[in-house]
């Protein structure tokens, strides 16, 4: 399965991970109307911490045991047999918060909507993820590992 | 071949399938549920009373489940007994259905105290789609609902009844509304909630009697409660909890204590019986004990490492304790563990309130480990607290943090920040 491989080393807490994450998830996949023309605003499924000289971008890491899969009330988090991938389903989504409270990562938020979560999809129209292609330093590295 | 035979379709015999067939696909497996539909999420009931799901949408896996998983699938059908000694369940009296491995995952029923009037028509519980579908039919001819109890469900009720108009008041006997899962402060923020989308709160008080109509005295017209207060209705939801399923056991030689003793195996005392969800009594991490736990979450859980362990693979039940998240009336609030203790000088209590912004942050330490917490508001990160709470890690180093907007895995102690992102 496709993998986001994150180097705590060389993330310089740029943010520009969040910024094309958000970008990447909006309708018009321009920066400028992303940021102030949608409504509702796309959000980041990526999450810059920094605690100097400390910094990590966090998103989902579609783990092995998937607790928010596992938890989910609703059926709409699954983990899918062929790509190893968490997969949510906007349309089977309740936003109870189930999976926000189980998350090890606090990778899974509400999206802007406050009704559905909103997590990593590993941009399935692209080939490499936004936010590995738009790292400058190389913190994220896109791998490809064993189920 | 092993026969796996499954009573109760719902979140934890569901686990069980999927957990069996991920061992072994060739055993047999039958599924035996008391219910028409054969598999939906129950959470959601609530959300068809309210309209916003349907028979389609509320599945809880797809249409092609059972067939999928190769499984044998009765539905409308009750097991009526188990036959330990000769390994048979015997449905409705008649067909008996013999098993290597058995799973009792008979859930959780309504607790109905007795009360003067509760035969009347009109008086309903909430806990199956059928209950459901019954009072989706009463809403179109009725304006007033009482809701007793003022717990989960009947919150949900009265959420999902308030959406379809009617006029609900929720009776809850102790002082305040959901008491069992927050404390004073978050409570009153939920009855707020509550109040403003028009459900009138009436607490330290219940239901004494149910009234009949003037013109139908069979049918519900209203309640008098403990303070001699006439409330007029056109149905009542009794929502005062689930007490586990446990007639198939009774008198057997299964252990029963409120709920049926399980191991972290989720086996039973007897050889080749396996218990899971509301009708159990399973492992609590927090306590390091056995307590019922009625919660979808973790019956799933618990039904897959029974079903694990029924194929045959040795795997070990992490356990559960107390955790709810809720969305009433789009008041986000996650409140896991001991958030009202008793003795509560035993504990240190960090908290933040901002009644402004809607946000209230407490979390409990105990020998400088997370013993419970309720966030309301934003709760983006909370599966962190919840993970060095479920771990029982030692936060002694990051106290000063753990309410800090800028909390996060950066302000993890190295080596636990370095395990996380180890590829597992």
């Amino acid at each position: 399965m496709k993998r986001i491989s994150i180097e705590q080393e060389a993330c310089i807490g740029c943010g520009l991970c969040q910024v094309y994450c958000t970008v990447e998830h909006s309708k018009s996949k321009d920066l400028v109307k992303a940021y102030l023309k949608e409504n509702p605003k796309p959000v980041s499924r990526a999450r810059v911490e920094t605690n100097k000289p400390i910094s990590i971008s966090i998103r989902c890491q579609h783990c092995k045991d998937t607790p928010c899969v596992i938890a989910c009330l609703t059926g709409a988090m699954t983990k899918e047999t062929e790509t190893g991938h968490v997969v949510h389903d906007p349309e089977k989504c309740i936003g109870c918060w189930t999976c926000i409270m189980v998350c090890p990562y606090g990778a899974v938020k509400p999206d802007s909507s406050g009704k559905i979560i909103a997590k990593c999809d590993l941009c399935p129209d692209r080939e490499i993820p936004a936010c590995v292609e738009n790292c400058p330093n190389e913190a994220l590295v896109l791998e490809k590992v064993e189920q | 071949m092993t026969k796996y035979v499954i009573i109760g379709a719902s979140a934890g015999g569901i686990g069980a399938v999927e957990a069996i067939r991920e061992v072994d696909l060739v055993g047999e497996v039958t599924v035996i549920s008391n219910e028409q539909v054969p598999q939906y999420s129950r959470p959601m009931i609530s959300e068809y009373v309210s309209r916003e799901a349907n028979l389609d949408t509320m599945k809880y896996r797809s249409d092609g489940f059972w067939k999928n998983n190769k499984v044998k699938i009765l539905t409308g059908k009750t097991a009526t007994k188990i036959d330990f000694a000769n390994k048979y369940v015997e449905l409705d009296g008649e067909e008996k259905i013999s098993y290597d491995k058995l799973l009792i995952a008979t859930g959780g029923k309504p607790f109905v105290p007795p009360i003067e009037g509760g035969e009347k028509e009109g008086v309903f519980t909430f806990t199956e789609l059928s209950n459901a579908e019954v009072i989706d039919a009463k809403v179109g001819t009725s304006s007033s609902a009482v809701v007793i109890g003022g717990g989960l469900i009947g919150v949900s009720a009265s959420e999902a009844l308030v959406k379809r108009g009617i006029k609900v008041t929720l009776v809850e006997l102790k002082d305040n509304i959901l008491n069992l899962i927050l404390d004073k402060t978050a409570s009153l923020i939920a009855e707020k909630v509550l109040k403003e989308a028009g459900v009138t709160v009436i607490t330290g008080k219940s239901v004494q009697r149910i009234l009949g109509r003037k013109d139908n005295e069979k049918s519900v017209g209203g309640v008098i409660l403990t303070d001699g207060k006439e409330i007029s209705c056109d149905f009542v939801v009794v929502a005062i909890g689930v007490i586990p399923r446990t007639e198939l056991v009774k008198d057997t030689l299964v252990k029963v204590n409120r709920g049926i003793i399980v191991d972290r195996f989720m086996k039973t005392n007897l050889l080749d019986v396996y218990a899971c969800g509301d009708v159990a009594e399973a492992h609590d991490f927090l306590i390091d004990g056995n307590r019922l736990l009625p919660l979808w979450p973790l019956a799933h859980l618990g039904g897959r490492v029974a079903g694990y362990n029924m194929a045959g693979k040795q795997v070990e039940y992490e356990g559960g304790t107390v955790m709810s998240s809720l969305k009433y009336f789009e008041l986000p609030i996650i409140a896991v563990g001991i958030v009202n203790p008793e003795n509560i000088s035993e504990y240190e209590v960090l908290s933040e309130f901002i009644p402004e912004k809607t946000v209230y942050k407490k979390i409990l330490l105990k020998n400088s480990k997370i013993a419970g917490f309720i966030f309301l508001g934003n709760l983006e990160k909370v599966g962190i607290h919840f993970r060095l709470l479920k771990n029982r890690v030692n936060v002694t180093e990051i106290k000063e943090l753990l309410l800090s907007e800028d909390f996060g895995i950066v302000s993890l102690p190295e080596q636990l920040r370095q395990e996380m992102f180890v590829v597992n």
